[in-house]
């Protein structure tokens, strides 16, 4: 088996405000398989998207190493393709000008690029929607664009970032399921950061559970052994993910609950 | 609503020149500031002479040069500009060291009155439209300048990651998105900039020149003709409005990217 991504005993130290440091992650030890989705859940403000950006190559660890596909990650991966939580589209371009940013700055020809952005503006169900800037767009079509824009470049491995987390429930399910089609085709290695843990379930293959920061690293490693392909909004309501989903909260509560009164101290301080 | 409105502000364009006719005019009113009749019109001038005079111009064709070199002031004062205001804006704002190195003398530069220097500017360039093209860059400059230093600084770090992501160089990302980020903020300020150009200009002809309305108007008034003094500010508000409305039609065909308020979104 091959390993897409491996972290070897990554650690993040950040300069604190007031003096001092704070240690965001520390000795992590997490490797992602070729063809594998993996999300990571953990309480909010534990350093989740921090690993992220390490495996992104945004970010250089305090100590530690990744590996991608065997070799030391060295400056930006050029492997990987990035879904921000936020808006990352350029707002004075249009969505076809977007989807195909990645391909021009490759230095790709125009024509081709264009016929392969169309392509896939209509794979992401937004044919036809082209010309319109992101601003004229809702939410959910802007993830659209934005997941077209990184998958036009096909790369080995996706990281995403609680992609959908600024969504509405339903549009939210309807792009899950779009996204467990678009990743079906062609099998990526997928490194998914969320904080639901319904979502982590229902997408992965295997759900990695982080402890409260600072110093986070992971507590727990589970196999979602539900079949494929899967329905986002069916596959919750059967048996055998309401006993996964137990099992996993059970472990999570505890370190969600420190995290809770972490944050609450930070802020009443 | 708005068709209402646009008759009401023509009526009330009217009154004013009907009281400004009617409080001037020697033989309307008994003479009630001054003794002398006259007095008024000579302090105020006549609107039916201001029009007149203005009608003299256009139809004899005597005021298009001096338009023109005006125009062409405005215009390369605001290109010059802004183009250098869009240069150094991107340098040191990508540069930390050099922006904190020359922070004070950009401070002090954008502090000092920038009209001091018209003089300066004639002894370098001369007479011609030069000089006032200079002194309006130093106006139009710093507007542009701040404005794209700012908007360097305010690019969303999220879009740059992601742009890096996609693999843009250090290169790409000067062009593909601190340039046209920077631009729009260009645009932002360019009823402002455009207006400051042509001040630049208009001030410029009036200290020393031969050509444009600035020069008009100084020369009226070394002979205390007022009524073509009022008839060069006329055309030289005129032909700010146009600019302004050229301006807005710019910025609507270069910023349809940007979002307006209280559009609708379609889901």
């Amino acid at each position: 088996m091959t390993i897409a991504v491996s972290f070897e005993k990554i650690t993040c130290t950040f300069a604190a405000k007031g003096g001092g440091s704070y240690t965001a992650v520390k000795d992590v030890d997490l490797s992602i398989a070729a063809g594998e989705f993996v999300s990571v859940v953990g309480p909010t403000g534990c350093g989740k998207s921090t690993l992220l950006n390490v495996a992104a190559g945004l970010l250089k660890p305090s100590s530690g190493v990744t590996r991608i596909f065997g070799e030391p990650l060295a400056g930006v991966n050029r492997r990987a393709g990035y879904l921000f939580q936020s808006e990352a589209l350029m707002p004075w371009r249009s969505a076809l000008d977007n989807v195909t940013a990645g391909l021009e700055f490759r230095g790709e020809d125009k024509a081709a690029a264009r016929a392969k952005g169309e392509d896939w503006l209509a794979r992401v169900g937004l044919a036809g929607f082209g010309d319109r800037y992101p601003h004229q767009l809702s939410g959910g079509m802007r993830k659209r664009v934005s997941l077209a824009q990184m998958l036009i470049l096909d790369p080995q491995i996706l990281l995403m970032d609680e992609p959908f987390s600024a969504l509405d429930v339903q549009t939210r399910s309807l792009m899950e399921n779009e996204l467990l089609e678009l990743w079906n085709a062609d099998r990526k290695s997928v490194l998914f950061i969320t904080h639901d843990l319904e979502e982590a379930i229902s997408l992965s293959d295997r759900v990695v559970v982080l402890s409260a920061g600072p110093a986070t690293h992971p507590i727990g490693d589970y196999r979602i052994d539900l079949p494929r392909p899967r329905d986002v909004s069916e596959i919750r309501l059967t048996p055998a993910f309401i006993a996964l989903h137990d099992r996993i909260w059970h472990a999570m509560k505890e370190e969600v609950l420190k995290g809770y009164r972490q944050t609450r101290n930070r802020t009443s301080a | 609503m708005k068709k209402k409105l646009w008759i009401w502000q023509c009526l009330l364009l009217v009154a004013i020149f009907a009281f400004w006719h009617v409080a001037t005019h020697p033989e309307i009113l008994p003479p009630f500031v001054w003794d002398n009749p006259d007095r008024a019109a000579f302090f105020f001038g006549e609107p039916v002479k201001i029009f007149k005079a203005v009608y003299v111009w256009f139809a004899g064709g005597e005021i298009y040069p001096h338009l023109w070199v005006t125009l062409q002031e405005t215009a390369l004062a605001f290109v010059i500009g802004s183009a250098l205001g869009l240069g150094i804006g991107l340098w040191l704002g990508l540069t930390p060291f050099a922006s904190a190195l020359l922070d004070p003398y950009i401070k002090a530069a954008n502090a000092m009155p920038r009209v001091v220097l018209a003089p300066i500017f004639m002894v370098w360039f001369g007479l011609g439209i030069w000089s006032k093209v200079a002194l309006g860059v130093t106006l139009v400059f710093f507007i542009v300048f701040f404005n794209v230093y700012q908007g360097v600084k305010e690019v969303s770090p999220v879009v740059l990651n992601n742009a890096t992501m996609l693999g843009a160089s250090r290169r790409q990302l000067l062009r593909f998105v601190y340039l046209p980020s920077a631009t729009s903020w260009v645009f932002s300020s360019l009823h402002t900039s455009v207006g400051m150009a042509f001040v630049g200009a208009v001030v410029g002809e009036y200290l020393g020149s031969a050509k444009g309305v600035g020069y008009l108007i100084h020369m009226a008034e070394g002979s205390f003709d007022i009524n073509t003094v009022f008839a060069g500010i006329l055309v030289l508000t005129i032909f700010a409005l146009v600019l302004d409305f050229a301006v807005s039609f710019a910025e609507r065909r270069l910023l349809v990217w940007r979002p307006t308020q209280g559009e609708t979104q379609p889901h």
